[in-house]
């Protein structure tokens, strides 16, 4: 790992400010994506600004109508979060399936939208449940945020401080995971809003994405069979030694099935 | 950049001036020289380096030193008694023949105590899935998981 200059803000202001002050810097959350692309020298910051003793960004607040969680809070609190277990259980769930147990005790959703890792799993739900990502400056759109392979629309310092997600009528996270790592080689989250349907995509591309033909067919008919028969595009979808993209077009349909199903329970 | 990190370690409290870049992992084995930590992968696949921060089980070869500051920490030093009688989930791990090579052992360990406190009566399946970021390259997994399951029953003081 290249050496570095460490800095621990007591509060959003200024970590924003010692951000603004530093061109290579970047924002250690949980490090469990960071410290170790760092140790790989893949990334080379000037500086770390931890945000680990921010308390603002600590909170978690479950309503009938929408669950807001702060960047900073990890995934195994999301998955153990009763709040977030009765409005949204399938986002809980998911974030009972991030990683290893070791990996959400210190991984934090801001940390996961930020890096917006292709096979990380929090894109999708953010997507399909049509979440807003709230920062220093402004209000995100799901829809606006993940822009392509490691690219977010978060301009230069800017720091995501919630996320703010609709409680759906019910929803499901179905993962097919590369058994090595965890992550995602297909991951397909449904949530149903009654009538209005939304399908989000995790591993398959350079980002998470929704499936417009599903969610037209699922608003129609929210069954297994109105998913089962669409046939997804292989092209521009991921190539590597796990899975080929036609072999990730077809687990898409398979997942987003097993999904709806596990949604209808 | 040096750092100034404080933190407890096994009870005990301990203070450095590190660069800012020293792993917790580094930290622990080379400054104070507690060495039952392992390094396996470096890679934060094997868990090899769990150590309980706080209570929970981390991978000590994924943060930064400073990321515990002020932070409480167990290794796998710290779990016996002073007098070396053997915690519930080692003596578990004997008992039961968890371990072959031993290499991973102390990670294995440090999981199972964290995991074992919400699961006092774990099924096979729980430990398993427990057992994900966790890796044992002898395989030694079947022996490994009777002895969570019983050194968790232990803990709980189940039979």
């Amino acid at each position: 790992m290249h050496a570095f200059d460490y800095h621990r803000p007591s509060n959003v202001k200024e970590a924003l400010a010692l951000a603004s002050r530093k061109d290579e810097g970047r924002y250690l959350a949980g490090g469990q994506s960071l410290v170790q692309a760092m140790k790989l020298r893949l990334s080379s910051p000037t500086d770390l600004i931890d945000l680990n003793a921010i308390g603002d960004l600590k909170a978690l607040k479950a309503e009938s109508d929408a669950v807001t969680i702060g960047a900073m809070v990890r995934h195994a609190e999301v998955a153990a979060s009763s709040g977030v277990r009765k409005a949204i259980p399938a986002l809980a769930s998911l974030a009972g399936i991030i990683g290893d147990r070791q990996v959400r005790h210190m991984g934090t959703l801001g940390g996961s939208l930020a890096n917006n890792d292709p096979a990380a799993d929090y894109p999708a739900a953010v997507l399909a449940l049509g979440a807003t990502i709230v920062t220093d400056k402004r209000k995100i759109e799901a829809d606006k945020f993940f822009k392509g392979l490691y690219e977010t629309a978060l301009g230069p310092g800017e720091l995501i401080t919630a996320v703010s997600f609709p409680v759906p009528k019910r929803a499901a996270y179905m993962k097919f995971k590369n058994p090595a790592s965890r992550f995602a080689i297909v991951g397909v989250f449904v949530a149903d809003f009654g009538g209005k349907v939304r399908v989000g995509v995790t591993g398959a591309g350079p980002c998470a994405f929704r499936q417009a033909d599903m969610e037209k067919a699922l608003a129609a008919k929210f069954a297994p069979e109105s998913v089962a028969s669409i046939k997804v595009k292989a092209d521009g979808l991921n190539s590597d030694l796990h899975a080929s993209p036609e072999y990730r077009a077809h687990l898409i349909t398979v997942m987003a099935k097993r999904a709806v199903e596990a949604a209808m329970k | 950049m040096s750092v100034k990190v404080s933190m407890k370690v096994n009870g005990k409290p301990v203070a450095a001036d590190l660069e800012a870049r020293t792993l917790l992992v580094t930290f622990i084995r080379e400054h104070l020289r507690l060495t039952g930590t392992h390094v396996g992968c470096d890679t934060a696949q094997c868990g090899a380096c769990t150590v309980l921060m706080n209570g929970k089980a981390i991978k000590s070869c994924s943060i930064v030193a400073m990321q515990a500051e002020g932070a409480d920490i167990l290794t796998i030093e710290g779990v016996a008694k002073p007098d070396g009688t053997l915690h519930p989930m080692q003596a578990a791990f004997k008992e039961n023949h968890g371990l072959q090579c031993g290499f991973c052992t102390p990670g294995m360990v440090m999981n199972a105590l964290d995991f074992a406190k919400s699961h006092p009566d774990p099924t096979e399946e729980e430990v398993r899935d427990s057992l994900e970021g966790n890796l044992c390259r002898c395989t030694g997994y079947h022996n490994i998981v009777k002895s969570i399951m019983a050194g968790a029953r232990a803990m709980a003081g189940k039979p």
